[in-house]
């Protein structure tokens, strides 16, 4: 086996060391109940070249994007500079493990750091860690910190999150015995506050929303008493938006694969987790700090482990050890590369794509925005037509967009949701109004 | 050590992306002036060149499975093929969307049906759900389905969750999430679960145990089946911690020794890399009982097409927001295809020969509380070694040798405790060239004290002030030192 170095020789020479007749005698100790019932794969071992074949033909075997990528719900079709790669795969980051020794793992602290300060200036928060699995886990984890916090047993929940993200959060509440309450959404599809029930622990907005808009959290925070305000955000938008931090919010979570991860099947994925230093103590996940060495030159190790399960075990803030970390790294390598100014470009490039795209839909005869408020990079239409032809007619023509019955939990029937992003060009854009605009 | 915001700030550097080639309307106008961002991000604008250069500078701070051993107990820090990279990067996988339309996405669904199979054949249990992210992920997952079995039979009682007192931290921290109590079970002398503690333990409020196999010594359990036995008459059920799972791949199966759940780390055992930390993938196989309470959805196959199956009222939903970490599974799967049944059994019997040699070696010098045949990895004491030498001053000198040092500290039941897995993926040659090391590093101990107390004195940095760090948490950039606003 290639991975293996020993050889035969050693093999005979280590046996001999050890003591032991054989290399089955190794294994006695498991009871021979157990090992006479062992059954084979019935799997050869195939070759490297082989196994390269293999894998390249399952992989040519998808149509990525189904050629144009419309296709949005927290993961997005976004450019990744290869800079980001290329430092990636430097084998001292990616085959190294969690940082327990850090006077070897100042490469992954530093980084961790960076990227905790990256988090809290795009969040506009005081804390961060360093990541999470992904923005759904991050809710979640969010919504169990904010019940040890206030202990309310009911967390109320904006009814305008993307599925996966609800679909997360219900398992995690019901794990561990916290009642959801759904706001509801008003007619211009924010969330209305007169909906909020009262006595929550928590209170969680998504901004953009499912329906891709921005939720106003001006004012929020005062509405809801000492409940604490969870927002979970789109953090390229918040390049151009008004960070949840900057608005009272108290933990700010999400998804961060739009900063220089590909999209990859969803997953791995990158969960950002950031709040306000009170709440350092109920904090989930890993942090790095900095720190002096015995010459007193400035350098990284964990801190605050103390919340994290290695130590505190049962009574740990979470179970969660290995995380996002090399993701981390490809978002603190992004935004490095970006810079403030490459970062705002970038958003801008998605706010007016996407708004070109709206409206040339919102002309066509027979469809509408179905709400009008400000977008990001998404967006909801309705059609006179029927949604599912619709979808079908641009899936022939190449366009990967959202099969429209997800959008029908909400009450629109004959809706379709568009995701644009900086990748996608004007020429797209144009075919794609016209294939809309052809069936009449 | 400098930040990537001490670095020089340039003017707005662009060339990224190309101009907006549609009618520009402006942000401001289009997200309306209630929406805008009033602060300046400080993020700085730097060349590429900067970029490449500060985290190269920082990957050489690092100490990576590539540049030498590894030992790291419970970790399994074997040599990560280069292929599974290739894999990762493949634009058929890496360009697609987890909403793809099903015709868009038939090798992706195919590669997770395939490994689904091969783990469920590898286990030697009912079903496979790829969720999970982690090795902690899974084991939360398996709490959720011990939780939802009772739940669905109306059995409230059963709210405890037996633990060795060896188990990794996360093991209780997992049954917490789920709302469990952690009752612990002291270990025998020989470093097993103690069967008349577990006698004494089990009772109809107890939901199941935790175990670790081979356990965190490095030591298997003999009597496993007993254990696991004793728990399923006392109507509970029997968790199994993956971690180990290196020890005995292609030669026993934790479905044939009573397991309900079983975690795999393909971070671990099947060579996807670490990452400084992640990602991972800890995929969960499961016994008949709970086939029904897996995560949704599932990839099923239908003649030659595959596709999402939403359909199992009684799982217990969603525990990430798509399918698992894909590119790691992706990873995972090349890595078992090229190994085949020979290959996976020369892993295990690789990894316990190269530690019971290692084992045997530095017993002659440094104290070994369990003394015994070991699996993957043994668990040395530092204590006594000299005087006022600590297991971390051993650890900290290793540094200075080129070696990463083991897991130090754990598990818990032994003091100062080393615990040293060595991996297949090492020669004989790297095994005595690291004894050598303990052994001088053992004389230093007791010749030259101060060279441990030190240590290290040529890593990157000298040893950190971990007691500053947690006292006075300085979590993010300091920014008041240095300007770089937009």
């Amino acid at each position: 086996m290639r991975y293996i170095p020993n050889t035969s020789e050693d093999r005979r020479e280590m046996l001999a060391a050890v003591g032991i007749p054989s290399i089955e005698a190794l294994f006695a100790d498991i009871p021979e109940q157990v090992r006479s019932k062992f059954e084979p794969l019935g799997l050869a071992p195939r070759s490297e070249m082989e196994v390269a074949a293999a894998l390249a033909t399952l992989a040519g075997r998808n149509r990525p994007n189904n050629g144009i990528c419309l296709l949005g719900g927290g993961i997005y079709d976004h450019y990744v500079p290869s800079v980001v790669r290329h430092l990636l795969a430097r084998s001292e980051f990616f085959t190294a493990y969690t940082p327990y020794q850090p006077e070897v793992s100042q490469g992954t602290l530093t980084g961790m750091f960076e990227f905790q300060t990256y988090v809290c200036e795009l969040t506009g928060m005081e804390i961060a860690n360093a990541s999470m699995y992904d923005g759904a886990t991050a809710l979640a984890e969010a919504v169990l910190m904010a019940e040890r916090i206030r202990g309310r047993g009911m967390v109320a929940v904006s009814g305008a999150l993307f599925a996966p993200l609800r679909r997360v959060v219900d398992t995690y509440s019901w794990a561990a015995g916290i009642e959801l309450r759904e706001i509801p959404f008003g007619e211009d599809g924010t969330l209305d506050a007169a909906g909020i029930p009262d006595g929550a622990s928590a209170v969680v907005v998504q901004s953009p929303n499912a329906f891709g808009l921005l939720e106003p959290l001006d004012g929020l925070k005062d509405r809801i008493g000492d409940a604490l305000l969870i927002v979970s955000v789109h953090p390229l938008s918040l390049a151009l938006v008004e960070p949840p931090g900057a608005l009272g919010a108290d933990i700010v979570v999400g998804e961060g694969q739009s900063l220089g991860l590909s999209m990859g099947f969803g997953g791995p994925l990158l969960g950002l987790f950031a709040t306000r230093n009170e709440h350092l103590r109920q904090m989930p996940g890993r942090v790095s700090g900095r720190t002096v060495d015995a010459d007193g030159h400035v350098g990284y190790t964990m801190a605050a482990q103390t919340r994290e399960q290695h130590i505190r075990r049962h009574r740990a803030t979470s179970n969660i050890c290995t995380n996002s970390a090399l993701c981390a790294l490809a978002a603190t390598v992004y935004l490095a590369t970006a810079g403030a100014a490459g970062l705002r470009e970038v958003a801008t490039l998605n706010v007016e794509k996407a708004n070109y795209l709206a409206d040339g839909i919102a002309a066509l005869d027979g469809f509408e925005r179905a709400f009008a408020g400000p977008i990001f990079n998404e967006f909801v239409v309705k059609t006179r037509e029927d949604a599912s032809e619709v979808h079908e007619r641009l899936h022939r023509a190449g366009f990967a967009v959202e099969a429209p019955d997800r959008l029908r939990q909400w009450g629109l029937g004959n809706a379709l949701r568009f995701a644009v992003t900086e990748t996608r060009t004007r020429e797209q854009l144009d075919r794609l109004l016209e294939v809309l605009g052809g069936v009449r | 050590m400098t930040t990537i915001f001490d670095c020089r700030c340039g003017e707005r550097v662009g060339g990224l992306f190309p101009p907006l080639d549609v009618p520009e309307r402006g942000v401001d106008q289009l997200l309306s002036e209630r929406f805008v961002r009033s602060a300046p991000l400080r993020m700085p604008n730097l060349s590429e060149p900067q970029v490449a250069r500060h985290y190269t500078r920082l990957s050489k701070m690092n100490f990576g499975v590539d540049d030498g051993f590894y030992p790291l107990g419970s970790c399994t820090m074997k040599y990560n093929p280069k292929l599974n990279e290739e894999v990762a990067a493949l634009p058929g996988f890496a360009n697609l969307h987890p909403q793809s339309d099903p015709s868009a996405c038939q090798g992706a669904l195919e590669l997770l049906f395939e490994l689904t199979g091969f783990l469920r054949g590898i286990a030697g249990m009912a079903d496979v759900s790829l969720q999970p992210v982690a090795g902690a992920h899974g084991e939360m997952t398996g709490m959720f389905l011990f939780k939802k079995h009772f739940e669905t039979r109306g059995d409230r009682r059963r709210t405890r969750v037996l633990l060795p007192d060896t188990a990794h931290g996360t093991n209780p921290a997992s049954a917490a999430m789920a709302g469990f109590s952690v009752t612990e079970i002291a270990s025998d002398p020989l470093g097993m679960v103690d069967l008349n503690a577990l006698d004494a333990a089990l009772d109809d409020t107890v939901a199941g145990i935790m175990l670790t196999v081979p356990n965190t010594l490095g030591i298997f359990e003999t009597n496993i089946l007993r254990v696991t036995e004793k728990v399923h008459q006392a109507g509970g059920l029997c968790y199994f911690d993956g971690a180990n799972l290196n020890s005995f791949l292609g030669k026993a199966r934790p479905g044939d020794m009573g397991a309900d759940v079983f975690h795999f780390n393909l971070h671990k055992t099947m060579s996807t890399p670490h990452g400084g930390g992640g990602p991972g993938a800890g995929p969960i196989a499961v016994s008949d009982v709970l086939v029904d309470y897996l995560p949704v959805p599932r990839v099923v196959r239908r003649g030659e097409v595959f596709s999402l199956d939403w359909d199992h009222p009684q799982s217990v939903g969603c525990v990430h927001s798509f399918f698992g970490n894909f590119l790691v599974a992706a990873k995972a799967f090349a890595y078992i295809l090229q190994l085949g049944d020979d290959g996976l059994r020369a892993v295990a019997e690789n990894a316990v020969l190269n530690a019971n040699y290692l084992q045997q070696r530095l017993k002659k010098t440094v104290p070994l509380p369990y003394d015994s045949l070991c699996k993957h990895e043994f668990v040395l004491s530092g204590k006594g070694i000299a005087e006022e030498i600590s297991t971390l001053d051993i650890a900290k000198r290793m540094i200075d040798y080129g070696v990463h040092p083991p897991t130090v500290y754990f598990p818990l039941t032994v003091r100062e405790a080393l615990m040293i897995e060595p991996t297949e993926t090492e020669s004989k040659a790297t095994l005595d060239r690291f004894a050598q090391i303990v052994e001088t590093i053992v004389d230093e101990a007791r010749q030259h004290p101060e060279l441990l107390h030190d240590a290290p004195h040529n890593a990157p940095v000298r040893r950190l002030d971990q007691t500053q760090a947690a006292k006075h948490p300085v979590l993010t950039y300091p920014f008041s030192d240095s300007v770089s606003a937009e």
